[in-house]
């Protein structure tokens, strides 16, 4: 890890460890620890485009997996929730591989398109295998996790524990990136031929991407899965996946703290707009939370086109050009 | 028994050609954009979606006359065609693939999100486009407006064939599909049939929503799965393969109509899209791959 990061991830688990202190309301805990789910996600979405240069646009799909491998195994078969995490992140990770061998073959627009359409075929099965998913009314009554025996029945313990598995997310993707695989990946990223030239084994290294991306994504739809107790396909649909790519996009997608970053911010959003709704009010605009998906395609839009590198680049670079106006 | 095992056939190829017309023609306009700029248009399906709601206002709740409907139709999604490629394309430079799929993400989500608002969540219903009975066949039924999709497919294919054979316009964006930059030195204005593909493959995803519109009823959210049945459509038949596209979108519609009647209608919008997966993964070329896709590609 770069010293850097290191600083990063201390500063955010003190934000962390301070932000209960000031937010006591569990409402707005709960928001939080979505966001954690999402940043979760997006970190691993993150090492495959970013830093394979690789799209997804089916890892909603294995957020679905892990989410429903958690359901089904502890509430019809009655597993543990961890050894059910456990059992979801095998799951995934053969899932993925049968799916990411053929598919990351292709290139550009095929990949997405292919992704898009295994995300696609994962939703329509989770709506139809009702006997084992419970169709589109879901299963209920999936239990909640615990740590060395202590069930976590409050959201402030549910808010540390989320929290901590994205602090672990992070620093296992910060060694990987400053690893012989990461360098291999950027190589790839740069150039697949001259990366294979100089001997990566670009096949492999793409696939062990994007399985261990899609096990991130697997271990945040499992933490949804204890924390909200219930799950349905509504979540799970193909705008779930694209939404996670616009996060990693509009955060920025060279760099794990931009993934972060966006998706902090695109799950904050929802909540920033409906508390902005009263002084939309005032300037004679009836926001309604309807509207939400507009702001989210216009905000995805104008950084692809003003920022394609992403707010967190966009912001590195105003605070340099901002420290270089000073020193002058 | 057996009439009846032919009856089922017939009529399963009636509804699998009458979802082909309209996979082929999303899968057409797919085609017009990467021909002309390597780009593959996620919000070809939205398209559809805007034509069909547009159309739905202006007859139902307008009350204008069907041809004059259409056409108002047309012109307005074909609009928004340009100006998708005006505002969104058109400004920037040489972008990566990435950078291009999620530009025409972000505009397939305004889309959904401005039809959403618009139009509200519910299904919309339209009247048949003539109230003609339907026609009975050795026992399988099959509706007017189905010769009306039939018939508008041959239509659209036909006026593609002239226009992109027969008049300036379409050879200047053949030429630019086939070598840009011999086509600018030739004096041809490369950006225009950019904005040109754009307008043509909108107008075509709207009549494809018009004409589906009164059998599907039309809501805000169908746009991304009609998108990519027709891009498998578009990849089955080799990607920017006109002809193609028009035989495998028949081609998708019918596996579909067969897989929902023999084995369950459940699984039917899931088939559509393995048969997509596995033709990207066995043979991404298409089944018109190679030399006879050569050959099909001059429309």
């Amino acid at each position: 890890m770069q010293g850097r990061d290191t600083a990063g991830l201390i500063a955010l688990i003190l934000a962390v460890v301070a932000i209960p202190l000031v937010i006591r309301n569990d409402y707005y805990l709960g928001v939080l620890i979505f966001t954690a789910f999402n940043c979760l996600t997006c970190i691993g979405l993150c090492l495959l485009m970013g830093y394979a240069g690789q799209i997804s646009l089916g890892h909603g799909a294995f957020v679905a997996i892990g989410a429903y491998a958690s359901g089904i195994l502890t509430t019809t078969l009655g597993w543990s929730p961890w050894a059910a995490m456990g059992a979801g992140i095998i799951i995934v990770s053969v899932v993925a591989a049968i799916v990411g061998v053929p598919t990351l073959r292709l290139k550009g627009h095929y990949l997405a398109m292919a992704t898009l359409g295994f995300a696609s075929i994962i939703h329509i099965l989770a709506v139809a295998t009702v006997d084992l998913t419970g169709g589109p009314s879901g299963l209920l009554n999936i239990p909640r996790i615990s740590i060395f025996g202590h069930q976590l029945n409050s959201d402030m313990q549910y808010f540390y524990f989320s929290w901590a598995v994205v602090a672990i997310g992070l620093y296992v993707a910060f060694n990987l990136i400053n690893s012989r695989v990461g360098r291999g990946l950027r190589a790839l990223h740069g150039s697949e031929e001259a990366a294979a030239s100089l001997g990566v084994n670009i096949t492999a290294h793409k696939i062990q991407v994007f399985i261990l991306s899609a096990v991130y994504a697997a271990i945040s739809g499992s933490m949804y899965a204890y924390y909200v107790n219930y799950i349905d396909p509504g979540p799970f649909g193909v705008m779930h996946s694209v939404l996670l790519v616009t996060m990693v996009a509009v955060g920025g997608m060279h760099n794990i703290w931009g993934a972060f970053t966006g998706a902090v911010l695109l799950s904050l959003l929802p909540e920033f707009l409906s508390s902005a709704t009263d002084y939309l009010q005032l300037m004679g605009i009836a926001y309604q939370p309807d509207y939400d998906i507009l702001v989210y395609g216009a905000i995805l839009l104008l950084i692809m086109l003003f920022l394609p590198e992403g707010v967190f680049d966009g912001l590195g670079k105003a605070v340099r050009a901002g420290r270089r106006m000073i020193r002058r | 028994m057996s009439h009846s095992g032919l009856t089922d056939i017939i009529q399963f190829m009636v509804m699998g050609v009458q979802r082909g017309a309209i996979y082929a023609m999303v899968a057409m306009g797919f085609n017009i954009i990467y021909n002309a700029t390597g780009i593959i248009n996620f919000a070809q399906g939205e398209f559809v979606v805007l034509g069909g709601l547009a159309m739905v206002t202006l007859t139902m709740a307008l009350n204008l006359s069907l041809p004059v409907a259409f056409i108002l139709t047309v012109v307005a999604v074909t609009v928004v065609g340009i100006l998708m490629e005006r505002l969104t394309i058109n400004p920037v430079g040489q972008p990566t693939v990435l950078r291009l799929i999620i530009i025409t993400i972000a505009v397939s989500i305004l889309l959904k999100g401005a039809a959403m608002c618009i139009w509200g969540k519910g299904s919309h219903y339209m009247h048949h486009f003539t109230d003609a009975a339907p026609i009975e066949f050795l026992g399988a039924i099959i509706l007017p407006q189905t010769l009306w999709i039939i018939g508008i497919l041959l239509c659209v294919v036909i006026g593609l064939v002239v226009f992109f054979n027969y008049t300036m316009i379409g050879k200047c964006i053949r030429a630019c599909a086939i070598n840009r930059d011999a086509a600018r030195l030739a004096g041809i204005n490369d950006r225009k049939m950019v904005m040109l593909s754009f307008a043509l493959s909108a107008g075509i995803g709207a009549i494809a929503g018009i004409i589906i519109t009164p059998i599907i009823q039309m809501d805000y959210a169908r746009g991304a799965l009609l998108g990519l049945k027709g891009f498998g459509a578009a990849v089955l038949g080799g990607l920017g393969n006109s002809m193609g596209a028009v035989v495998a979108g028949l081609l998708l519609g019918i596996l579909e109509a067969f897989g929902a009647g023999y084995i369950s209608s459940h699984y039917m919008d899931a088939m559509a899209l393995l048969i997509l997966l596995v033709v990207l993964f066995i043979k991404p070329s298409g089944i018109f791959g190679s030399s006879e896709a050569m050959r099909l590609k001059e429309f």
